[in-house]
């Protein structure tokens, strides 16, 4: 897909290789669209499942509570999605889940690129912000 | 107010604040915190979970539209993103140590520069820079489609724009914006990177900045789904509308009334830190 006939790489600082960067970003750009406008549509259902069971209640956001886990943990979101109690709210999460996911999927693509570009400084680079994503992804408690 | 009246409303002030953010290139994320936490008294920690997602949903968003006109470029980006994914973990731990009312007075302070920003003129535009020989060896030079055919560009003084973008990162995880201030600071004033060059590039930067501190928000507890849900949306439409208008639109008055918003927000997050209950 990103694989184009590989042409010897020309150490030219000026212009790294215009066409294919923008391939790239293209290809990028179109990921990223289509991730948001995914998550947008699992919020917007959890929405709805979510309004029609809580509609009339008193909404107020004035004392901080944090989250309980159930709202806060990968393992907790999947669950309350599969549970009727909180589907709505926890299909919610599951969207915001997903939308953050979108980006870490991006960088990933990038370490694809480069790859092929065999560009190693930028591999490098690239794998050092994944590392920062997924520890914070998943280092800080999120998929316990 | 019940949920269902909430919820509408919320959707609808994000709406606006996505379109207005999109189409003065001042971001909607900025305004939000402030009129959640002033007029719907939300805390501000529920109020920037809620904001730092719908952060990443206009820029991922609007990329595939930046995308096409070929002014971003990858490699400053990704370089950049390295201070900023660090800025940003360390700002969001930072926000769950210290006290709202310091929140609030720096979001204050972050409002009133951007409002100044605003109306400040763009730095002129980089004519025959000498290349810096670190830009260089990180091959972070490139070249944009102009007028007059393809035009490069020589990237300035990347340690100073290397460390601005950490702290642009730090705001970004600590205040649940895109600091979308900060980074004109670095890539336009220090890096000197040509104006459509670094607002599109750093476009691309804010979804993953924004992602390295949404995981401990989330984590935290800060992102409430009945709050996040109708920011989320909301700000998503209303980026989306106005990246289809923006083009026709006439937004240096636009730009005027929105940098006074902005200032006002700004005074007003400032007398709520250092005064009053947040």
């Amino acid at each position: 897909m990103l694989a184009a006939p590989a042409p010897v790489r020309q150490p030219d600082p000026f212009r790294p290789q215009p066409w294919r960067d923008r391939r790239l970003e293209i290809i990028l750009g179109n990921l990223l669209r289509t991730g948001v406008l995914i998550s947008a549509a699992v919020v917007l259902s959890g929405a709805c499942v979510y309004l029609f069971h809580h509609a009339h209640e008193r909404a107020d956001y004035s004392v901080f509570r944090g989250e309980p886990s159930e709202y806060r943990t990968i393992p907790g979101v999947i669950h309350s999605v599969g549970n009727e109690q909180g589907r709505g709210r926890g299909l919610i999460q599951l969207g915001l889940l997903l939308l953050i996911a979108t980006p870490i999927a991006r960088v990933v693509f990038s370490i694809l690129g480069f790859a092929i570009e065999r560009d190693r400084l930028y591999v490098i680079f690239t794998v050092i912000v994944l590392a920062v994503l997924l520890y914070s992804f998943l280092g800080t408690g999120i998929g316990v | 107010m019940n949920v269902l009246e909430f919820t509408a409303v919320v959707a609808i002030v994000s709406f606006v604040a996505g379109l207005l953010g999109s189409l003065t290139g001042l971001g909607g994320g900025v305004v939000l915190v402030p009129l959640l936490t002033i007029f719907f008294h939300v805390d501000i920690r529920y109020a920037i979970g809620a904001s730092l997602v719908s952060v990443i949903a206009t820029s991922s968003g609007a990329a595939a539209a930046y995308v096409k006109e070929g002014f971003s470029n990858i490699r400053i980006g990704m370089f950049l993103e390295i201070a900023t994914t660090f800025g940003a973990l360390m700002g969001a731990f930072l926000a769950t140590r210290i006290p709202t009312s310091a929140l609030a007075i720096i979001f204050g302070a972050v409002l009133l520069y951007s409002a100044y920003l605003a109306r400040k003129p763009r730095p002129e535009a980089q004519r025959n820079l000498p290349p810096d020989p670190l830009a260089t060896s990180l091959r972070l030079n490139g070249s944009f489609p102009d007028l007059e055919g393809q035009r490069r560009y020589n990237v300035q003084h990347v340690p100073t724009g290397f460390s601005l973008m950490f702290g642009a990162g730090a705001l970004s995880g600590l205040l649940g914006i895109g600091s979308g201030a900060v980074k004109v600071l670095a890539m336009d004033q220090a890096m000197r990177i040509p104006f459509k060059v670094s607002t599109t590039t750093s476009n691309f930067m804010i979804g993953v900045t924004a992602a390295a501190s949404a995981g401990v928000y989330l984590s935290r507890g800060y992102v409430d789904p009945g709050l996040a849900m109708p920011v989320m949306l909301g700000v998503l439409g209303g980026s989306l509308l106005g990246s289809r208008i923006l083009v026709k639109a006439e937004t240096k008055s636009l730009r005027l009334v929105f940098s006074v918003v902005i200032l006002v927000l700004g005074l007003q997050m400032l007398y709520k830190g250092l005064w009053g209950r947040i």
